[in-house]
């Protein structure tokens, strides 16, 4: 367990490692946006109050899911590179920020399109919808705060430290809709009870959900990978690799 | 197979703004991550031949 903690603290091996995976995961992630998008749009019945603007439901939940994980990674991350200095822990933290952003991003503003024709508002300061928002502001706060230290360790410090801090608003997005009175309807998928619509409306909603999971871990490498090129640069196997260019 | 034309699929029930902004930007948010970093690695990977090509005219100088 330990041997294998300290190979994947090494930039060469997981350098080495995540360019196999890579197409591996890449593959993955095709098939299950491919297949679950045609049979979203395609093949799954219209909802019997929303008709097919629920459709949006295919992009706005794994989009949220992700947003959050997505946080939660971000800050064990910065954790393990504060207590351990391992310095894979900050390219990864760093890593995750500007894809987070660009999820919840996304989550945000599906969530407006949907409201719209739903409950007539693009926007309302609902405790879901505020706390989503909370949440863009604290990564685009990490994307700040990684760009603005020449020192990449300070960096790195000062990140984790606001993720860190940040972690309580997970919690809050998650029980905002059973806390408040919300608009916003309560969880569609949970792992404990069976859902609440029929096979074809949540099958593809979950082909979905992990075809978001393996696109975010095909761009997370890209980034990690590029970032890795970067910072190792003064070492043996990086001028190996530009050597072979 | 839900819709009985091409147009039907197309409107959405009405809906097709929506439904369409939503997909369109998925689409947009998905190439954004997945060109920036191809982008990144094209400029490290230049600017570190151009390094190493200085650092061996240096040693050939000397």
């Amino acid at each position: 367990m330990w041997r294998w903690f300290h190979k994947l603290g090494s930039p060469k091996w997981f350098y080495a490692i995540s360019g196999r995976w890579l197409p591996w995961v890449a593959v993955a992630s095709i098939l299950l946006l491919v297949v679950g998008t045609v049979w979203a749009l395609l093949f799954a019945p219209a909802d019997y109050q929303q008709g097919n603007s629920y459709r949006i439901i295919y992009i706005h939940v794994p989009a949220a899911f992700l947003a959050q994980s997505v946080y939660v990674m971000m800050a064990v991350a910065g954790a393990i590179g504060l207590i351990w200095k391992m310095k894979l822990a900050d390219v990864m933290a760093k890593c995750c920020a500007p894809i987070g952003a660009s999820f919840t991003f996304l989550a945000l503003v599906t969530g407006a399109v949907w409201g719209k024709p739903t409950w007539g508002a693009w926007w309302v300061w609902d405790a879901r919808l505020t706390s989503m928002l909370v949440l863009l502001f604290l990564y685009l706060g990490v994307v700040a705060l990684q760009s603005a230290f020449t020192d990449r360790n300070q960096a790195a410090r000062a990140s984790a430290l606001l993720s860190l801090v940040g972690l309580v608003n997970i919690p809050i997005i998650k029980y905002s809709v059973e806390w408040w009175n919300t608009l916003h309807q309560p969880a569609s998928l949970t792992l404990t009870e069976k859902p609440a619509m029929p096979a074809d409306m949540w099958v593809p909603l979950l082909i979905m959900v992990a075809g978001f999971y393996c696109f975010f871990t095909v761009v997370l490498l890209m980034r990690a990978r590029v970032e890795l090129l970067d910072r190792e640069r003064r070492t043996g196997w990086v001028k190996d690799i530009i050597k072979a260019k | 197979m839900y819709f009985d034309s091409f147009a039907d699929f197309i409107a959405m029930g009405g809906h097709a703004k929506y439904v369409w902004i939503a997909y369109g930007l998925a689409v947009l948010i998905f190439v954004i991550n997945l060109i920036s970093p191809i982008f990144k690695r094209k400029r490290v990977i230049a600017q570190q031949v151009r390094q190493l090509r200085r650092e061996e005219i240096h040693a050939s100088d000397s």
